[in-house]
């Protein structure tokens, strides 16, 4: 607790009104002016804004008081297209407020910086997603880049279209000699309008577009937008799809980060670690295939429980591959550990420090390298991890071999938890003809508003949602952890060599689709 | 690590047999390639992988087809840095109307005679997304097509089936 700091709610009674049917964390409507005294509270305090999102006409932030673990939604009303800008507290805020302008042409007052974000100019259409959307701009202006000037400066441009198996991005980088001085991102290249395609779809569809926001996250983000809906509807899911949810959901973590950890290795030229690890990475891949169907477990996590039961033989193999896994990452830890030429250029690159992610509120591997221990599976916590044990590594060196370190960690833990949960998933009685009935109950309700905080292998997923009592989504906005590390990507190759771009930016693994939409 | 090497080498390769070339993606290529003309590329082939506004899940997969386990590169298929040493571009995503103008200038850039691969469900039609007011609704409406390969994700097994069809006509077998 810091000292004076106001409890979140108590300043969120005084400033606004609660409004009825939002679940499982409260909502309140404020005014214009208690929209301001909430960013002078989070210019006082260590409150992380979660989220910031549109529909037409209104505004919302997601603030969390991350000591308590407590969540609101705070909600303003723009009947003029304005709000106050909370990019002065909380510099995440910006390039969200710029997506905002873009797709609903609400523009944040005092925006420290107001070009366009997701729109290229490319639409066909301004504000696609305002109750009044605009003719293109005829003669649309190129994007304008941030001015660079000093002696014996150049600028190297790369992307959208990469050297490697990639998605897309621009990277504006400016370079004295080989160090690099600034880097400059522009993304928005594979925005799909996934926001506008959720309205008016029925649970399901959505749940399939929600799967493929970011899909080396789509069990965590089919999570999140299954736990929202049932959220909005007052939905209870059987106990054994919350355990299986779990399994997938570390499952996918466990590859995902064994896949990074070769990767980052990959690009300092050791490409031995990438080859023993995408090995490793392949019998997850498979295992999950077995088990559930499909190698990325896609769709199977759906509102109302999960689409499959695991495979007979499930269990087994997932015990088989927990030992599997533990008799062989080991000695490839111990290999990156010991090599002094992958050391000397992952130790003490790519440094973000401390409290530039706490101001931008940078979760997952960005965040707990550099000391921000915070987990969406501790705070606030959803089953069933407060039935399982495992630890939520953190270091604070901020570099690449740190965030590497946590991965490192992370893939230990989730090995531990995949473990617990096949050996304590609550089983499910077979019926007469010795079936197991699937663990799935339908979605309905008289509709309602529902929230969601997922930790994915990447960080935070945010997923908020307002159901329509037709079953249809009125509104849908998933926020990717990639918002706020990517900002953090051009601090930390500041000072840095062009050559550690990679690494950096491997160690990091920010989603461009995620964060695009 | 040099024992770690020692065992590996012991141990025999990980590589698995490939697929059997792919009969759908065989006959779809018969289609549009019989009439070509171009001079036959033998077997080795470049691919530049260009995401045209995919989830990221088909790069997962096409990454996969590099790991020692499919091994790509043991027919000759490798991945390329820059589209002018490409003869093939594999394009994934259902094509962002932002990733349009990026598309059409690599496949200026991939010197003729060249293939382009639809990789995964969104690039066959824009998929989930083709309603959307953002996507142009798959690759064929950027450059020209000349094979599919359905999945969402395919899977590496599939995409290896649909590369070898491709590989196996271009060689003129």
């Amino acid at each position: 607790m810091y000292f004076g700091e106001d409890p979140l709610f108590g300043l969120l009674r005084r400033i606004g009104k609660p409004v009825a049917g939002h679940r499982p964390w409260p909502r309140y409507a404020t005014t214009a002016g208690g929209w301001r005294t909430m960013i002078e509270a989070l210019g006082g305090n260590g409150w992380s804004l979660l989220g910031l999102w549109a529909e037409p006409g209104t505004v919302h932030a997601a603030i969390r008081e991350d000591m308590a673990g407590d969540l609101a939604v705070v909600s303003l009303d723009c009947p003029d297209g304005t709000f106050p800008s909370l990019s002065a507290a909380r510099p995440g805020a910006i390039r969200l407020e710029r997506a905002i302008q873009d797709l609903f042409g609400l523009t944040a007052e005092r925006l420290t910086d107001a070009r366009p974000w997701l729109d290229h100019d490319r639409w066909g259409v301004r504000r696609p997603l305002s109750d009044k959307p605009a003719a293109p701009m005829p003669n649309p202006p190129p994007y304008t880049f941030l001015p660079v000037e000093g002696e014996g400066l150049h600028q190297v441009p790369v992307g959208p279209v990469h050297a490697g198996i990639i998605e897309p991005g621009h990277f504006r980088f400016t370079c004295n000699g080989e160090t690099v001085v600034r880097l400059e991102e522009q993304l928005g290249w594979v925005h799909k309008g996934i926001e506008g395609l959720m309205r008016g779809k029925p649970v399901e569809d959505a749940a399939k577009l929600a799967a493929r926001v970011s899909g080396d996250s789509t069990v965590a983000y089919s999570l999140a937008f299954a736990q929202a809906v049932e959220s909005a509807l007052g939905v209870a899911v059987p106990p054994r799809a919350v355990w299986l949810r779990a399994l997938m959901a570390e499952l996918e973590r466990t590859a995902n980060h064994l896949g990074d950890i070769g990767a980052v290795c990959n690009d300092a030229a050791f490409a031995f670690m990438l080859a023993e690890l995408s090995r490793l990475r392949e019998l997850v891949a498979r295992t999950a295939d077995a088990c559930f169907g499909h190698r990325l477990m896609m769709d199977r996590v759906v509102p109302g429980g999960v689409a499959v039961d695991i495979s007979e033989d499930g269990p087994a193999r997932l015990l088989e591959l927990v030992a599997e896994l533990r008799r062989r990452f080991p000695p490839l830890v111990a290999i990156y550990e010991n090599k002094a030429s992958l050391q000397d250029r992952t130790v003490g690159t790519g440094v973000v420090s401390g409290s530039l992610v706490n101001r931008f509120g940078a979760g997952g591997h960005v965040g707990r390298a550099s000391g921000r221990g915070l987990d969406a599976r501790r705070t606030p916590s959803y089953a069933p991890y407060e039935d399982l044990e495992f630890e939520v590594p953190v270091r604070t060196e901020g570099d690449v071999n740190a965030r590497v370190w946590i991965r490192i960690c992370e893939v230990e833990q989730s090995l531990g938890l995949v473990e617990q949960i096949v050996k304590r998933m609550p089983g499910a009685p077979r019926n007469e003809k010795g079936e197991r009935p699937l663990p799935r109950v339908p979605v309905e309700g008289p509709g309602g508003e529902g929230m969601a905080l997922v930790e994915s292998f990447r960080g935070e997923i945010l997923v908020w949602v307002r159901v329509n009592p037709d079953g249809t989504i009125d509104r849908c906005h998933p926020r990717d952890p990639s918002w706020f590390q990517w900002p953090l990507l051009e601090a930390a190759i500041e000072g840095n060599i062009v050559a550690d771009f990679p690494l950096c930016n491997k160690s990091f693994n920010c989603s461009y689709s995620g964060h695009d939409l | 690590m040099l024992t770690h090497i020692l065992k590996a080498l012991r141990g025999g390769p990980v590589t698995e047999d490939a697929p059997p070339a792919s009969r759908d993606a065989l006959e779809e290529l018969g289609a549009r390639l019989r009439t070509a003309t171009q001079a036959r590329l033998g077997r080795s082939l470049s691919i530049r992988e260009v995401d045209a506004g995919s989830c990221n899940a088909c790069e997962l997969e096409v990454h996969a087809l590099n790991n020692p386990v499919y091994d790509l590169e043991r027919f000759g298929i490798r991945f390329v840095a820059s589209p002018r040493h490409a003869d093939v571009l594999l394009v994934t995503g259902p094509v962002s109307k932002n990733m349009r103008e990026a598309l059409h200038r690599t496949w200026d850039a991939t010197p003729d005679p060249k293939w382009v691969v639809a990789c995964g469900a969104c690039a066959i039609d824009g998929g989930l997304f083709k309603d959307g007011y953002a996507v142009t609704g798959g690759v064929s409406e950027v450059v020209p097509v000349d094979l599919h390969i359905p999945g969402c994700p395919p899977r590496p097994v599939e995409l290896l089936a649909g590369l070898l069809a491709l590989l196996e006509t271009s060689a003129g077998k």
